[in-house]
Formats: C-alpha cells, structure tokens, sequence
C-alpha cells in the first residue's frame, strides 16, 4: 500500500507539489469551517442529498467554476511555454499533460456541466415545473458527473496526466502510452459520462410532459428549446462514447484489439467513433448557449424573439447536421475526393442555419430598447465574435483548403472563437443573467463590466494573432518552436490576450464575493422585468416548490403577456399542499461506488475494482427495493406555502 | 453605463491591439499563403477565394450590429416610433437571410470540389513528366524517405527535382502522423498499414521546412525535415553520388530507427523496402521495440499474435 503510493504520487515537479500542497490546505481548511461552523449536518441534508433542480444546478456551476480555474490555468501555463522560442518552462511531456487535461477539462468538466447547471436552474421554472421529471436521478447525474471529474484530476498528482490530447487518438493512446493517465481520461470520462446521459433522458422527459397547461412547445422559451434538442442530441451521442471508451478500455487492460496497431486492430476507426460522439458533442455545448443568448437578447431588447419559429426550425436542423459531419476532423486521413465533398457540403451546410439565427438575434436588436447590462454585453459581443469563428468555420469545412489548416493554429483559433465566444460567454451571460434566481441578489454591475472588457479584449488579444499563425505554419500542439520560425512576435501578443482573461476571470470570481458582501437582496422574483416563467416566482430565490399554483401560458413570453394583462400577481390564490419528492443519499454514495470502481481499473487494482462495481449494483437494487415502500415523498402545507410565498403578500 | 472616457479608452485599446496584431502579422511569414508549387497554390487561390467571402459577410454583420447597438440603445429621448415590442419576425426576411447563405455555400462549394478532385491528380503545368516516386514513413519521431527506382534512402530530409511531379506515398511504422511542408501543399496522414499518395511539386529551389504536425507524443514537436528542391542536374549528380558512395541500409540500423526517438539526417545506398513493407506491415516496429524492451504498455502482444498478423497480413492496402 504505502509503496504504491510512493510509486504514484508525483513528488519531483515543484509545480505539482506546490498543486499537491494547496489542495491539501484547502481540503484541511474546508474540513475545519465545516467542523467549527457545525455544517456537516446543513451540507449533507440541504445540498448533498438534495433532489431540488435549483441546488443541483447551483453545485454544478460552483463545479464548473472550479474546473475552469483548473483549466485556465493549464492554458495560461501553455501561453508560458509558448511566448518565448526554445522556451524550457515546461518539458515536451509535461506540456503534452496539460494540453491534454486543458481540452478535455474545458469542454467535458467546464462547459457541459456550467450549462447543465443553468439548465438545471432555470428550465423547470421556465416551463412552470415543480422539479425535473426524475429528481433522483437528477441528483445521481451530479454525482457521477463530480466524481468522474474528481477521479480525471486526481491524475497530475497521482500517477500522471493523460498526455494523448483530448481526442486520444489511437494507437498513441494503447501502444504510445504507458503508465495510468490514459487509464483516468477513459475511465474518468466513462463515469461523468453516466451523469450526462442520465441529465439527458430526464431533461427530454421533463419537458416533453412537464410543461404548464398551455405551453404548447411552439409557445415554450428559447432555453428549452434548446435544451430539449440538446437532450436529444445527448441521448443519441454520449451512448457512442461510452461504448467507444469502453472498447479502448478493454484493450488497455484486458488485450483486445479494437483500435490497437497489433493482431488486427484498426485505430482509424478510435477516429471515426471519437468525432461521431465528438461533433454532436461541440453542439450539445453550443445549442444552449444560442438559448441563452436568445433569453438575454430578448430580455435587454425589451422586445419579443425575433423569428421564434425559424430559430426552432434552425435549432432541428443544426441538430441534425452534428451528426453527418464527422469526417471534416480528419479530411487528411486520406479520404476519396467524393467522401471529402460530401462532408464538405454538409459541413458548410451547418452555416446556413446558423445564419438564420445570428440575422434573428440582429432583427432582435432591431427597433428595440437596448440596455446594456453586464448579460447584455456577454450576449452582444457573442455575435461580431462568434461570426469569426463561424465564417472560419465555413473555411475549415472546404475539405482542399482544410490540407492546410488541419492541425494548425489557424484550428485552435477558430474552434475558440466558437467555443469561447459562444459557450463561455453563454456562461457568463447566463450566470449573471439568472444570479438573483440563485442567490437572492444580483451580481455587481460595474465590477462585471470591467471583467467584460478584460475578458473580451483579452480573448480577441489571445487568438486573433493564432489564425495569423496557422497560416504562418505553425502547428498545434508542440512545445516550442525556433526563433527562425518567426511565429515569436504574434505568440508573445496572443499570451499578453490570455493573461487578460486571466484578469477577467479572477474579476468575476471577486465579484462573487463582493456581491455577497454588498448587493442588496432583491424583494421579488422579476429582477430584470423579465419575460419567461421563472421569473414569475414570488419571491427573487424560488422555494422549493417553485410555484404554489401552476401558471396558466397564453404566449410564448408567458411571463410578460401576464403583467401586460396585470395577472402577473394575483393575490388571493387558494393554495393546496403540494406534493415533493424526498431528498436522497443513495445517488451519493452509488457515485463514491463508481469512483471507488474507476481507480481500481486504472491501476488495475481488481479487487477495488469488483467493490466498487458491486457497491454501485447494490446501491441500484437498494433502491429499487425501497423505492416503491418508502420513497412517495411529502406533502408541503397550505400554511408552509403561505409562509414562504409571504415576501408577494407584503409587497402586493 | 459607463462614463464616456471609458468608451474611448476601451475603443482605443481595442483599435491598437487589432493594428499591433494586423501588422506583425504581414511581418511574419505567413507561408501558406506564399506557396512555391502549383499544389500549394490551388489551396491558396481557395482560401482566398473563400476569404473574400468571409470578409463580406463579415462587413455586413458588423454594419448591421453596429447600427442596431447605437440606433436603438435605451436613451431618454427614444422615438416611439423605433419601438417595436412585439415585433414578431419577418417571413420574407428570413427567407432573405436563408438563400443567401445557401448561394454563398453554393460559390463555396463548386471549387472546393474542383481543387478537390484536381489535387488527386499529378500537377497539370508538368503533365508530360513522369513522376518520381518516393515513400515517405514516418517512425517516432522521425521521417524515412525511400526512392525505390534510385535505391536510395535519406532521413529527415528529402531532396527533389524542381519543377518535376512527385509522389509521396505515404505511411507510417507506429503511430498517425501527418505529412506536411506548409510552403509547397497542404497535408495528409501516414498510418501504419495504410498508404495515402500525395502529388507534389516545388517551382523554385531551395530549402522547405516540413513536418509531422499530427499530435504522436513527447518528440513530436522536433519531427520535422527539410524538403530540399535542386535544380535537374544537381538533383541527378545528388542522385548518382549517394549511389555510390553512402552506406547500404542493414537492417540493425533501420531497428534502430523503430526505436521512439529524435535523429539527425541520413544517408543510405539502399532502402527499407527490401526488408518491410509498413504500408503492408503494421505491427513491424511494435515488434522491434518488443525486441529491444521498450516498454510498450497499456496492449500486452504476444511474439505469436504477431507472427499471425505478419503471416496473414490483415491490413487492407489503403
């Protein structure tokens, strides 16, 4: 045991020690405040066995907060190695491991669960539920999400990153790599990838039978529009990846041979899985940041959605398109000229509906009243800059020209453009936007702003110089370069960029706190005279109810229709209890199960590994012995609703 | 909002960060757009072509969004006639803003298939010549170019004929990589078991950096080699010398180049090809490394599971 540990804890790399010893100050500090405050009681019963879709979405945003501090700063470690030739910052090896957990932190434990969480908050309000249609599953889906997370980066300290890219291209990911790191990606993934597919099934339930009486789907809002196709797409896409994940495991600890070179292998096909799950999946993480655009648009436009039905239309389509254009990621593996324009057309096609959508956020902002708050500037920078990466796009997808720009910084840059212009600042805006349904108050306006522009600047700053690079020839993923190469100057530009997000994101951070510190609570539950449902609460942070009385939906904007015809806040309502689901500590546990079953793979460790699996069988027939006897919930009463409803009654 | 000062500074910073990037950017050498072969340069015309496109749609987003911000931002004086609240959409502007994308893939998509069908084709300007063929393998982290009708082998770096077809035929022994030399085409991969052919041309002489730019671990970065263009008849002096007076390739020293490392440049009479075939063979180099113990973790192969594969050869030519 205690050589084991020796053997794998990374104890030469000053940064990693200096990793290692400040998770182990904060994992003490948390530890003593928990303890000295007497809040272990409070974490366990109002957070971590919750079913409530709003905290649930809470512990997945504070997650996704923390991932991409993770992930920033293996970028900004990058930037490092990168702005000066010849650098000797990093060694080949270490930045091949942060390159690698950089991609596949942002987007697997960053974007997903950041949306998910928004997602979580805001959709069963929008659609005037109670809660999500399986709020246990709901808290299993966290969950496993976290532990997945927690078992991929324990990686740096503990036996070493993954170091194949995020993509973990065959045979470099079987015959290049030894040692547990690709162990924790595979593994990792396969664990947080349960939650994902379980968010999915239950988000497409939710919504498709969950709605308030009159909310024909025609009438339902952009988000979960968005987030219904998004479900969709999860469903049809992240059961390719656990298979495909499931597949290289086998080969890396059992010896099959799926994708390895030897005893008839084919790795070409690692490729062909990987992008068919992994194009769905660029849109399972942009979809709902269009929503999120289109609530704040509309919202600060003081105006209704432009093109409501031609944005679902678009959406169905986009949708569509994800899964017929996985072959554009590798044109280069020396495709027919006619497979190649196939996917070139289909790839190119993409843009047409995407088109659609950006012309219908400009007829937004037509003949509107814009206010610029801080969501607002998220939204409204989204479009001159996701265009960049929209149109660069479109160039990519011409298969003859992509011979040039594959691999290449030309790449990175657009796929940030995307990413970040359309997801992070999705993120941002919709954090900000949907804060005082979170927390009770708003995030401080002028501090937001100034982490805008640091933000935005910085991003420009960062990676308009790399499509400058891509054609200069450099490619993607190398350590260094010559000073011969004359990529020094535009490199050094594109680091001072990162350093400014750099600055933007610690401003959002602070202003997290001082918000806390200074903002005032809001006394209702329509901060910014909002249009969708959920912001029809009474009170700014919902109960756990939601609503004490289903609204009844007339319009697509259900919310601004009511206060146009002055029912937004009727005052002597009947109540009646309300019937809610049981908080639950099984999900919790069945998820310490599966991460306990991931690290005993990964080190092949069999008989953790059977224990782990065994736990998280038991957990399944634990509950599903009990569930039918004792889990039929609780019923809130008429005085409790009345109580918690009362802020409304004061002020009407 | 912000105080007006703000607006200027940000604008200002936002203006000389776009000049700073834009003009050292026309001072670094953006290769890809200056290519020195008829096949680099069909890609070029595309991305300019393409370009001009982008540009334009980019003009007019930009006007649009321009406009919108600053005529209907919230002010004390708005006009209600530039209030529409319940402005719904329009159906014949969308129907505006769906054909034109769909007419601008259209433009797109006409010559990206031209270029693509004429890039699997030798280069028209030399279409009397005859090809030179040379495979290129790729090997952690090295390149091996073997000129099967010369007998010639180099390593890491291959000299050509100006002016003169040729065809790459290209494959790897271990891992995907990518074949690139930015200034004369743009790439393809070498996978083991496979080989994809690749036409390419240089113009003028000279010296042309190439590379493995597909991701394939800890010496990628350093996977490069250069492409060296000699005019007719140094090219054929090069040739009949190397003939003559470089060492034959034994097979304890093409081993050794199976081996995960970087190498300098080399020189050989005679080519891998007598012995293996990785275009044929993929499992050649996993056996090698077994041989000398380099670790090969994460797949247990067996000495039998090899020779099977070796015997049936299972990989389907590409």
């Amino acid at each position: 045991m205690v050589e084991f540990i020796k053997d794998n804890l990374i104890l030469n790399d000053p940064m990693i020690v200096g990793a290692n010893i400040s998770i182990l100050l904060t994992v003490i500090v948390l530890v003593f405040v928990l303890t000295y405050f007497k809040k272990w009681k409070w974490l366990w019963t109002e957070w971590i066995t919750t079913v409530d879709h709003k905290r649930i979405g809470i512990m997945y945003i504070i997650s996704a907060l923390l991932m991409l501090f993770r992930g920033g700063v293996d970028a900004l470690l990058m930037r490092a190695q990168l702005t000066v030739p010849n650098a000797s910052f990093l060694s080949s090896q270490h930045y091949n491991e942060i390159f690698t957990t950089h991609g596949t932190i942002m987007i697997l434990f960053m974007a997903m669960p950041f949306l998910l969480g928004l997602m979580n908050v805001v959709v069963p309000l929008q659609i005037g539920a109670r809660d999500v249609a399986f709020p246990y599953l709901n808290n299993l889906s966290f969950w496993s999400f976290f532990f997945g997370a927690i078992l991929f980066n324990i990686s740096f300290v503990f036996g070493g990153s993954p170091d194949a890219g995020w993509t973990n291209y065959a045979p470099l990911a079987i015959e290049g790599s030894p040692g547990p790191g690709i162990n924790y990606y595979l593994l990792g993934l396969q664990v947080s990838g349960i939650g994902t597919l379980l968010t999915g099934i239950n988000f497409i339930v939710t919504i498709i039978k969950m709605r308030a009486p009159g909310m024909t789907l025609l009438r339902m809002p952009m988000f979960s529009w968005t987030t219904l196709i998004t479900s969709f797409i999860i469903v049809f896409a992240f059961p390719i990846l656990t298979v495909t994940l499931a597949m290289m495991t086998f080969d890396r600890l059992f010896g099959t041979h799926f994708f390895t070179l030897t005893a008839g292998g084919n790795p070409m096909l690692w490729a062909n899985f990987f992008w068919l799950w992994g194009h769905p999946e660029v849109y399972i993480v942009v979809l709902p940041a269009f929503g999120i655009f289109s609530e704040v648009i509309a919202t600060f436009s003081r105006k209704t959605l432009f093109g409501h039905k031609s944005m679902i239309i678009s959406l169905v389509v986009i949708s569509g398109l994800s899964f017929l254009v996985w072959v554009h990621h590798f044109y280069t593996m020396g495709g027919s000229a006619n497979v190649n324009n196939i996917f070139s057309i289909t790839t190119m096609a993409i843009a047409i509906p995407t088109g659609i959508k950006i012309f219908n956020w400009l007829g937004t902002l037509y003949k509107a009243r814009i206010q610029f708050t801080a969501a607002m500037m998220w939204a409204l920078a989204f479009i001159p800059t996701f265009v960049i990466g929209g149109v660069t796009g479109v160039m990519l997808g011409m298969a003859a020209a992509d011979f040039q720009y594959h691999n290449t910084y030309f790449l990175i840059a657009h796929f940030h453009y995307t990413l970040i212009a359309g997801v992070v600042f999705a993120c941002f805006a919709g954090f900000v936007y949907w804060y005082p349904k979170m927390f009770g108050h708003k995030m401080n306006e002028p501090i937001g702003k100034w982490a805008f522009w640091f933000f935005t600047i910085g991003f420009n700053v960062c990676f308009l110089p790399q499509f400058l690079l891509g054609f200069a020839g450099m490619p993607r993923r190398v350590y260094t370069y010559l000073p011969e190469d004359g990529w020094t100057a535009l490199n050094v530009v594109s680091t001072i960029g990162a350093v400014g997000m750099g600055i933007g994101f610690v401003i959002i951070v602070y202003n997290v706190y001082y918000s806390l510190r200074h903002s005032k609570m809001e006394t209702t539950g329509d901060s910014w005279n909002g249009r969708t449902l959920e912001w029809a609460t009474a009170t700014a942070v919902p109960p756990h109810y939601n609503f004490p009385v289903t609204p009844v939906v007339k319009d697509v904007d259900a919310f601004w229709q009511m206060k146009q015809e002055g029912t937004a806040n009727k005052k002597d309502i009947e109540y009646e209890p309300i019937h809610m689901p049981n908080n639950t500590g099984t999900p919790f546990v069945m998820s310490i199960f599966f991460f306990i079953a991931g690290f005993g793979l990964v080190f092949e460790i069999w008989w953790m590994a059977i224990l782990g699996i065994a736990g998280s069988f038991g957990c399944m027939i634990f509950r599903s012995l009990r569930s039918h006897v004792y889990d039929k919930g609780y019923y809130v009463s008429v005085e409790e609703i009345k109580r918690l409803e009362q802020p409304f009654h004061k002020e009407a | 909002m912000f105080k007006n000062y703000k607006t200027w500074l940000i604008i200002m910073l936002s203006l000389v960060s776009l000049i700073v990037i834009t003009v050292l950017g026309f001072q670094a050498d953006l290769i890809v757009l200056d290519p020195k072969g008829p096949v680099g340069e069909i890609q070029k015309d595309l991305i300019m072509y393409s370009i001009y496109f982008m540009l334009a749609i980019l003009v007019v987003v930009y006007v649009l969004f321009t406009y919108m911000v600053i005529k209907y931002r919230d002010h004390k004086n708005v006009d209600s006639k530039n209030y529409k609240p319940d402005m719904h959409g329009s159906v014949k502007l969308e129907i505006i803003w769906t054909a034109i994308p769909v007419i601008i893939v259209i433009a797109l998509a006409i010559p990206n298939a031209k270029a693509l069908y004429d890039l699997k084709q030798p280069p028209a300007s030399t279409a009397g010549k005859e090809p030179i063929v040379i495979h290129a393998t790729a090997a952690d982290w090295k390149w091996i170019f073997s000129y099967p009708e010369e007998n010639i082998e180099t390593v890491n770096y291959v000299n050509v004929p100006e002016d003169h077809p040729i065809l790459f035929k290209i494959t790897a022994a271990d891992s995907m990589a990518s074949f690139w030399v930015p200034q004369i085409g743009g790439q393809i991969y070498g996978m083991p078991g496979m080989v994809n052919e690749l036409y390419l041309q240089v113009d003028e002489p000279g010296e042309y950096k190439g590379r493995n730019s597909n991701f394939t671990g800890e010496g990628m970065t350093h996977q490069q080699f250069n492409m060296v263009a000699l005019d007719e008849d140094s090219y054929q002096s090069w040739v009949k010398e190397t003939q003559e007076n470089a060492p034959k390739l034994d097979e304890t020293t093409y081993e050794k180049l199976m081996l995960p490392d970087n190498v300098g440049e080399m020189t050989f009479s005679s080519t891998h090809l007598d012995f293996v075939d990785h275009g044929i063979d993929a499992t050649y180099a996993m056996h090698i490394r077994e041989k000398y113990g380099v670790e090969i973790k994460g797949v247990k192969i067996t000495t039998e599971e090899y020779k099977q594969v070796s015997n049936n050869g299972s990989h389907s030519n590409h």
